[in-house]
């Protein structure tokens, strides 16, 4: 099983509310996925030059700062430090591909959830409700999240195998399914120069979707061609720094459901999770139609 | 009118309640509210009873009953009237896919659209769909009526017995052993049964009628390539 969901706000009134909507959302989702549960936020955006990395480590009192501090006289610039319990935001002013390859370079033990100059990603193991209090989810703003709540098939239960997953700048995609061709995939994206961190199969998904924007695809037309290339039952959801976007596999085993209303477009595996939505009662409500790719952007 | 609050009872309470419920029962109209996706509403339930659901319903809503009338204002998760063996249940909204799967008896009607697998496996359901229907419905079709205002997707009717489908809008494709059947009077003359039942207003005369080319009923070598 598990159960993805995922909100995007088109009344900008509403981006104070934002965590609160994606917590119930997530929590709604229990029974689908309680082994784990992880979010991919989209809000306060870093200027110029800036970047934002969301890191991980099991000991919640890793030595952030120090890391910190040698980063800032490696890379001779500001960096700020901003801990939620074993996740941090780290601010660098500096370039992101940089930043990332001094800390695998330096830091391996620690591991970079996401990247960009919006996006923060937050996951972990544990009933989604402990996971919203963990990282306090509920008071976040923002435009756009999705989330996940993780029931294991395919790969261990860990911080790392959790959803969702990220491949490139403000980029992340959360899964319900399982594909069958992950490995070959695999090993043609590592060929064109990707490495994997885990042996999950959305992880390959993330990447592909990541390697077809790289080459210049759209968010639609990315979506397009995983419809050809990737094999396997998936309902995906996926956030860019100003899209969002819904792809079922043809076959459409994976549940979700779609709904619409003036001020959002919210997806979740069930309606359960949309049923406290400001004003759902008015919303459009459908399933999505299979390999039919459903994109929004912010204007 | 008795009213059941699902913010406040639990589906289990309420399913326990109706199920409870004496033969002669004087609690005839019931009134659920905040039914919020939750599953399994009005499952199973054996008495000549109706219900209005205002909301959205999660799977399997109004499965397996017997006898009782529903109406649910809403958008259905999937499974809607699965296994109905007598009875009505109305949808205002869409449905999610498998909508009446293996049906044995009683109407179902859809006045948006269902999605896949509509139908799948019906045994003497009849199916009413104001909007159109996804891919595989009513694969394996025994006996009952598929009733599609809108269009129809891919592999309609598939490896299909003797259950007849009429469609008013496009066909994507047809499935194995399934065709395109004349129209009779007496065809039409269902139809326009149908729909009258379902309240819905459609040209019997606009709609294409389909059924089983009966040939892959017993394996047979010639047919292998269809299998």
């Amino acid at each position: 099983m598990c159960g993805i969901v995922g909100l995007f706000l088109k009344n900008p009134e509403l981006r104070p509310q934002l965590g609160r909507h994606l917590s119930t959302m997530l929590i709604g989702m229990t029974e689908r996925g309680p082994d784990s549960a992880g979010i991919a936020v989209y809000h306060k955006p870093v200027a110029g030059e800036r970047c934002k990395l969301t890191l991980f480590h099991a000991d919640p009192h890793h030595h952030w700062r120090e890391i910190g501090g040698q980063m800032r006289e490696a890379l001779n610039c500001e960096v700020d430090i901003e801990v939620k319990s074993n996740h941090v935001v780290m601010t660098v002013a500096a370039d992101e591909a940089h930043a990332r390859q001094w800390l695998k370079t330096h830091h391996p033990e620690v591991r970079v959830m996401g990247y960009g100059q919006l996006m923060e990603v937050y996951k972990d193991m544990g009933l989604p409700a402990e996971v919203v209090d963990k990282y306090s989810i509920r008071g976040m703003e923002g435009t756009h999240a999705i989330g996940h709540t993780r029931m294991a098939t395919e790969s261990a239960v860990t911080t790392e195998h959790s959803h969702p997953f990220t491949a490139a700048s403000d980029m992340c995609l959360v899964h319900n399914g399982s594909l069958s061709n992950h490995n070959n995939l695999r090993k043609w994206l590592r060929r064109r120069g990707h490495d994997f961190e885990t042996d999950n199969d959305s992880e390959v998904a993330a990447r592909y979707f990541a390697h077809r924007m790289g080459e210049g695809a759209s968010l639609p037309e990315a979506l397009e061609a995983g419809l050809r290339d990737l094999d396997g039952f998936y309902t995906f959801t996926m956030g860019t720094r100003d899209g969002f976007a819904v792809l079922r596999d043809a076959i459409a085993c994976k549940p979700a459901v779609l709904a619409e209303t003036d001020d959002w477009v919210a997806m979740a595996s069930e309606f359960r999770s949309l049923a406290n939505l400001p004003k759902v009662e008015t919303a459009t409500i459908w399933e999505p139609k299979p390999a039919v790719v459903y994109t929004w952007s912010l204007q | 009118m008795i009213t059941v609050d699902l913010a406040a009872d639990s589906v289990r309470d309420l399913n326990q309640r109706l199920h409870d419920l004496p033969p002669e029962t004087n609690e005839r109209l019931w009134r659920i509210v905040n039914p919020k996706g939750a599953h399994a509403i009005a499952a199973g339930l054996d008495r000549p009873i109706e219900i209005l659901i205002e909301g959205h319903v999660g799977y399997y809503c109004a499965g397996m009953i017997k006898q009782a009338k529903l109406v649910i204002d809403g958008h259905c998760g999937v499974g809607v009237a699965e296994n109905i063996m007598s009875g009505e249940v109305r949808v205002k909204g869409n449905a999610s896919q498998s909508a009446g799967a293996s049906g044995h008896g009683g109407l179902l009607v859809i006045e948006g659209d269902a999605s896949a697998r509509c139908g799948i496996s019906m045994k003497g359901v009849d199916i009413v769909v104001g909007g159109s229907v996804g891919h595989l419905s009513a694969f394996m079709a025994q006996t009952g009526s598929l009733v599609v205002c809108g269009d129809a997707g891919q592999s309609l009717g598939d490896s299909i017995y003797e259950a007849k489908l009429y469609v008013q809008g496009k066909v994507e494709s047809l499935g194995a052993d399934c065709v395109e059947k004349k129209m009779t009077d007496h065809h039409l003359a269902k139809l326009g049964r149908l729909l009258d039942r379902a309240g819905l207003k459609a040209d019997p005369r606009k709609f294409k009628r389909y059924g089983s080319a009966r040939k892959l009923y017993n394996f047979h070598v010639d047919h292998a390539d269809a299998y």
